[in-house]
């Protein structure tokens, strides 16, 4: 074959010849790598498919240049069509390397059922998986409020184990060190207050009541959200992927082993740490966001330091403050319960404690906005 | 029963009757019955995903078996006690886990000082001394102070098996000990292994599937296949090496080698010979 010696060196080229009756060979020229386009088996098919009947196939590589993995699919694919079509195939014409990997990839049959889970279940498996799924996660969560009040039992009879320093660290880690995160978000929420309020306000001349709607806001509601919805992605995602790493490495399982639960250790002291760390963000909360609406009325409507502050003081209630403050506390507990519950729950992988994180975030956030409603419509119905 | 060569007791210490491993429907293992003695050497082995790990997880408490009982020198199953007496037995495990699972918060001393705070009333100096104690005898003396994330592999492996003696226990659990270490380090690890038995007496279970370990610290064992789930060997790997014809056992003993230990045709049948 003249043709095939004239071909470009480099490039990959798959010629066909027919030197007897039912024997097909194929010459493959150039470098066949992966990076660069290939001849694709289907020009085999066709091939092989015109003309007279094909029995056997045969390879020529004598102007093989350099090969890698592209090679080798070609021929497995060349060899499952011929398998086929009960054509027999010779190897023989190959580089010996590619014959032995060969070799290597046809001596290990394929396991059976590997294959199977393309299969999409019905719709109807579908949904009692799900729903399995769904009531066996509901068990779980009633299961892990169980252990976690009977830890607090313990806690309260003085059996509780866990070290004093661990809930210090804890303290630190979602008191302290969530200061600055909380002061930024706070004295924004007072500004974007401040100045959707004050639009309306200053329609009727009465800037000055910029000062209630910001305070008493903040206080009985904006401080406690804000808070817990930092504190939800800040502390209950950290919550879920410490304790889901825990689980990764098997340090759950030591824990458990040594006869140290892991519930008093580990969820005892980040709950306890959260519910009361919670109410004091809130309160910084608060104090925060009235700065923030401050600013805005002593920058932006004139109203004085002192009016604004007096105007604030005779807003603010203690019911108001007391609302947030409670509510605060209740966010605390809810976010350091569904960052440990997912923590807890973690599966044995990286992409597990990724799970477990962003769901911990998800369930944070979610019970505390329902908690906020369901505190709302109580504090409505009992006039408070 | 034929005695297994080394062992210098007969006295059961673990005895697993009809055990059946799963994970919700999925059966791992089914009808593994096995015992092993007090001063044993007892290897699990078998191919990778066989369910040599879980096993493991269900002889140290962690894991409830679908079907069966696991016995501690006891005559009521592990499962069917209280929770106390759960806790009682558990305190004389020792576990090593494959990634040494040492607490990452805490220091080494720490956290083997944990384990003894558990059950002692030691003051913190003698607990201290007691985890530099354990420290040393693995070779870690003066790390007390290193937190497992400023320590090597190798290292963090001795450490965990420091904390698992902690509490000089009866039973100790290795989970693929050898897993990662160089070939010596894992050849001292085997020699610590002989020594713990011989020193504290404790009764020693592996998993593994490193056959130079295997051969070299093993009176008993059992094999686990995938393919059939559930075991197909048991007793001394170097007399199953020997006289052990199931296809499987001998081409994982002998590392699918041709036939040198004169078994002219494997079949398919289990060799339990203990």
């Amino acid at each position: 074959m003249d043709s095939i010696a004239a071909q470009d060196q480099n490039k990959s080229a798959l010629n066909f010849s027919r030197p007897s009756e039912g024997l097909l060979f194929l010459h493959l020229s150039g470098n066949w790598k992966l990076d660069r386009a290939l001849p694709s088996a289907e020009e085999f098919q066709k091939e092989s498919d015109k003309g007279p009947p094909v029995t056997q196939v045969a390879f020529d590589a004598e102007h093989l240049g350099e090969w890698d993995s592209g090679l080798l699919t070609f021929i497995i694919k060349i060899t499952n069509l011929c398998a086929q079509k009960n054509i027999t195939i010779n190897n023989d014409g190959l580089p010996q390397g590619a014959r032995r990997l060969l070799k290597l990839a046809f001596t290990v049959p394929e396991r059976k059922g590997a294959d199977t889970k393309t299969v999409r279940p019905s719709i109807i498996f579908r949904t009692g998986d799900v729903t399995l799924n769904f009531w066996h996660s509901i068990l779980e969560t009633l299961n892990f409020l169980g252990e976690t009040s009977c830890a607090f039992m313990k806690m309260f009879t003085g059996k509780a184990q866990f070290r004093a320093s661990d809930l210090l660290s804890a303290i630190e880690e979602c008191g302290v060190k969530a200061l600055p995160i909380v002061s930024l978000i706070s004295i924004l929420v007072g500004l974007i207050l401040a100045f959707v309020g004050s639009i309306q306000l200053r329609m009727f001349g009465a800037q000055i009541y910029i000062a209630d709607l910001v305070g008493i806001a903040m206080a009985r509601a904006m401080g406690a959200i804000m808070a817990g919805i930092i504190m939800a992605g800040r502390t209950g995602a950290s919550y879920a992927a410490r304790i889901g790493t825990m689980q990764v490495n098997e340090e759950i399982d030591a824990l458990r082993t040594a006869g140290i639960s892991p519930m008093e250790f580990l969820v005892l002291p980040r709950i306890l740490a959260l519910a009361l760390m919670m109410p004091l963000l809130a309160l910084y909360a608060d104090l925060m966001g009235i700065l923030g609406g401050m600013l805005v009325g002593v920058a932006g409507f004139d109203i004085s330091l002192r009016e604004y502050y007096n105007e604030t003081k005779t807003a603010l209630t203690l019911t108001n403050i007391g609302i947030g403050v409670f509510s605060a506390f209740i966010f605390g507990i809810l976010i350091a319960l569904s960052g440990c519950l997912r923590g807890m729950q973690c599966g044995r992988s990286a992409s597990a404690v990724g799970d477990a994180t962003t769901s911990a975030v998800v369930t944070g956030i979610v019970s505390i906005i329902v908690a906020t409603a369901i505190i709302t419509v109580l504090c409505n119905t009992l006039g408070i | 029963m034929q005695k297994p060569p080394e062992s210098p007791h007969t006295t059961p210490h673990i005895i697993v009757k009809d055990l059946t491993m799963a994970y919700g429907t999925n059966v791992i293992q089914r009808d593994l019955s096995f015992t092993v003695n007090k001063g044993d050497v007892f290897i699990i082995m078998g191919g990778s995903g066989c369910g040599k790990s879980t096993l493991m997880r269900h002889l140290t408490g962690l894991q409830r078996p679908a079907k069966g009982k696991v016995f501690y020198d006891s005559t009521t199953s592990f499962w069917d006690m209280t929770e106390d007496e759960q806790a009682r037995f558990m305190r004389r495990f020792g576990i090593l886990y494959q990634s040494g699972a040492l607490w990452s918060s805490m220091t080494l001393a720490e956290n083997i000082a944990l384990v003894i705070e558990q059950y002692t009333d030691l003051n913190a100096a003698q607990i201290r001394e007691i985890a530099s104690l354990k420290l040393a005898l693995v070779g870690l003396a003066g790390f007390e102070d290193y937190y497992p994330s400023e320590i090597s592999g190798g290292m963090k492996k001795r450490a965990g098996l420091a904390r698992a003696m902690a509490l000089d226990p009866e039973i100790l659990f290795f989970d693929e000990p050898s897993a990662g270490l160089d070939p010596i380090s894992a050849r001292l690890l085997d020699d610590l292994i002989l020594e713990l038995r011989d020193s504290l007496g404790a009764t020693i279970v592996v998993v593994t599937h490193e056959l130079a370990s295997i051969f070299a610290i093993a009176n008993n064992s059992v094999f686990l296949d995938a393919e059939s789930k559930t075991m197909i060997a048991t007793g001394d790997p170097r007399r199953l090496l020997a006289e052990c014809g199931n296809r499987t056992v001998h081409a994982f003993l002998t590392r699918g080698e041709p036939s040198a230990a004169g078994i002219d045709a494997p079949h398919s049948d289990p060799c339990f010979f203990a």
